[in-house]
């Protein structure tokens, strides 16, 4: 089975948002992959591997990213995690927008024809959720989003899905190829099923680390440069940012030195009780 | 060209309020796009709810169908899709629910149109104002496909007026092609406390409240006042209380009247998601929680203190009404 997880750089989000010219300074920024991202790699390589023993059960993950020479180190991370390959498409950021993404993706897909696409339901500096929806419906396959948990049943011909959604927790199987977006509790414990991991195995709560002899064999894993154009893309975006604003303050608030106060003041001020 | 073609979720015979919000949108984008809004119910029973739809929109579309008992991007997208051709849509738009931003990318997707998420503001017909890096800024984005896809956000829109005596009429589901994919089944999460991201006030706790036990004093916190709860990432990732209480960027985004952080430090997640409540109140035992930036009011003392104490108070002050 071959699991394909593109994925995107960002700016580190624990880092303070700065404006410059109308648009966010990211001059100083450092960079990590995308959090939803790392999470869907880790998703691929729980789906094909057997996690008591750690011995992969066949199968390839296959990671794609588009962005500058420096995003090669995004790419470098997830194989030192554990993926196979890696394939880098030459872009500014500037320049995409979802629709030029879902358009270079198809065609990464045209080529590569995973089994299954896994992905983060967002990237966390531009927040949008569109590209996996988009791409499901540019090549006609299911989708399942927001997944929180996966189990791919031995014959590998479907995937069962738990989303969150508003009502509860949907269970949404779906055929195969297909695309699946991934939520932070993916990688919980036991989120992620195969029929090779024993049931009672928990996994570590959230991605795991790369190891030392994983940094090292990352070094030596393929990792193909390519260009916009060999997928016959053109960087038209269709979605331009305008200008960006950091939000209004709140106005500051004020400390109360007990509850009855507290209560007074819900009262009478705020007029919220 | 230049009508609006919101989808509108619904329960039973009436719209969801998370719809209301849809519909507020989509009349600032009429009167952007010099159209007019279509109000689009989809799905098995949609008929019973034409009515309540009616009471905001000149138009309503109904697509009732015994195909679409569950929802599912894959058979409603195609619907949406089309009724946007056939009605003359420039702008379709659904709340930003997790249906919402289920199904809208994909709509996008089939109609080669681009797409503005968590819309919070509409600043000119193509141009949107939507919170990026977990609301810690907020981007303008044009979009300059001839259709365009938006989720406007439900804490950002106020619920639609009634005031019309709109038309409806039926479309037919066409084929519905679920792709191959099934819901198995959902397991809801069934409680009488008002839904978190309806409710006026939301009662939410942290990390520091140590074990799902001590959330019940929360709990008797939340029932007297009407209220809902919420929780931080860390408390649910903690498996203190079930995962959609979470309050946060990639939980639920609320903007209630009243919001209590107990024992919540406040991390950025946790803020983007509850930030534009009206008032915040905020408890907790370390006065440099970063919670207590956003928050009106703040007192720092332990919750096994605090709460006990804002529930007699807020006993008596109901008493004294």
């Amino acid at each position: 089975m071959k699991i394909l997880v593109p994925l995107k750089r960002v700016p580190d989000p624990e880092l303070k948002t700065k404006i410059k010219d109308g648009s966010i300074d990211l001059s100083g920024a450092s960079w990590v992959v995308n959090p939803f991202d790392e999470y869907a790699v880790e998703t691929a390589l729980r789906l094909l591997e057997n996690g008591e023993s750690g011995a992969r059960d066949g199968g390839e993950v296959v990671v794609v990213t588009i962005g500058p020479a420096d995003a090669a180190q995004q790419l470098r991370s997830a194989l030192a995690m554990g993926a196979d390959r890696a394939i880098r498409v030459d872009g500014e950021d500037k320049a995409l927008d979802s629709r030029t993404v879902v358009a270079v993706l198809q065609a990464v897909i045209a080529e590569e024809k995973p089994d299954l696409v896994v992905m983060g339901k967002q990237a966390v500096d531009g927040d949008a959720n569109q590209v996996g929806q988009m791409l499901a419906a540019k090549l006609g396959w299911p989708q399942a989003t927001f997944a929180a948990s996966v189990e791919l049943p031995a014959d590998k011909a479907t995937i069962l899905v738990g989303r969150e959604v508003d009502a509860g927790v949907e269970y949404k199987r779906i055929p195969l190829p297909g695309v699946v977006t991934v939520d932070l509790r993916i990688v919980s414990p036991k989120a992620v099923k195969n029929s090779v991991t024993p049931d009672s195995f928990a996994y570590g709560d959230g991605p795991r680390y790369a190891s030392l002899k994983g940094i090292m064999a990352a070094k030596k894993k393929p990792l193909a440069e390519k260009k916009l154009s060999d997928y016959g893309a053109t960087p038209a975006p269709v979605i331009v940012e305008k200008g960006v604003e950091l939000p209004p303050p709140r106005k500051a608030g004020q400390k109360v030195d007990d509850i009855p106060t507290l209560v007074k003041k819900l009262v009478e001020e705020a007029k919220a009780v | 060209m230049g009508n609006v073609l919101a989808y509108c979720e619904f329960g039973g015979s009436t719209l969801k309020s998370s719809a209301l919000s849809n519909l507020s949108f989509a009349r600032a984008a009429a009167a952007a796009h010099g159209g007019e809004v279509i109000a689009l119910l989809v799905g098995q029973g949609a008929s019973a709810a034409g009515a309540d739809a009616a009471r905001y929109a000149a138009k309503v579309v109904v697509v009732d169908d015994a195909a679409l008992e569950h929802y599912l991007a894959e058979t409603h997208a195609p619907i949406v899709a089309r009724l946007a051709g056939e009605h003359g849509a420039s702008v379709v738009s659904a709340t930003a629910t997790t249906l919402g931003k289920d199904l809208m990318p994909r709509v996008a997707g089939l109609l080669d149109a681009g797409m503005a998420s968590d819309v919070s503001k509409l600043a000119a017909g193509n141009q949107f104002v939507r919170p990026i890096l977990a609301g810690n800024a907020y981007s303008t984005v044009e979009v300059s496909t001839d259709v365009i896809c938006a989720t406007p956000r439900q804490t950002e829109w106020p619920a639609a007026e009634p005031g019309h005596a709109g038309v409806v009429t039926t479309a037919p589901a066409g084929d519905v092609d679920a792709l191959g994919a099934v819901v198995e089944r959902i397991e809801s999460s069934k409680s009488d406390r008002p839904e978190l991201t309806d409710a006026k006030v939301v009662v939410a706790g942290g990390r520091g409240m140590k074990s799902g036990e001590n959330f019940k004093v929360l709990e008797e916190l939340a029932d007297l006042l009407g209220a809902a709860m919420g929780a931080s990432r860390a408390a649910t990732d903690a498996g203190m209380v079930p995962a959609d209480w979470q309050v946060g960027q990639t939980g639920k985004i609320v903007a209630p009247e009243l919001y209590f952080a107990v024992a919540i430090s406040g991390a950025i997640q946790h803020l983007a998601g509850m930030k534009g409540s009206k008032t915040i109140v905020a408890i907790n035992k370390d006065p440099e929680a970063p919670i207590f930036q956003v928050a009106d009011y703040g007192v720092v003392t332990t919750w096994e203190k605090a709460v006990p104490e804002l529930i007699e108070e807020i006993k008596k002050v109901k008493a004294a009404r």
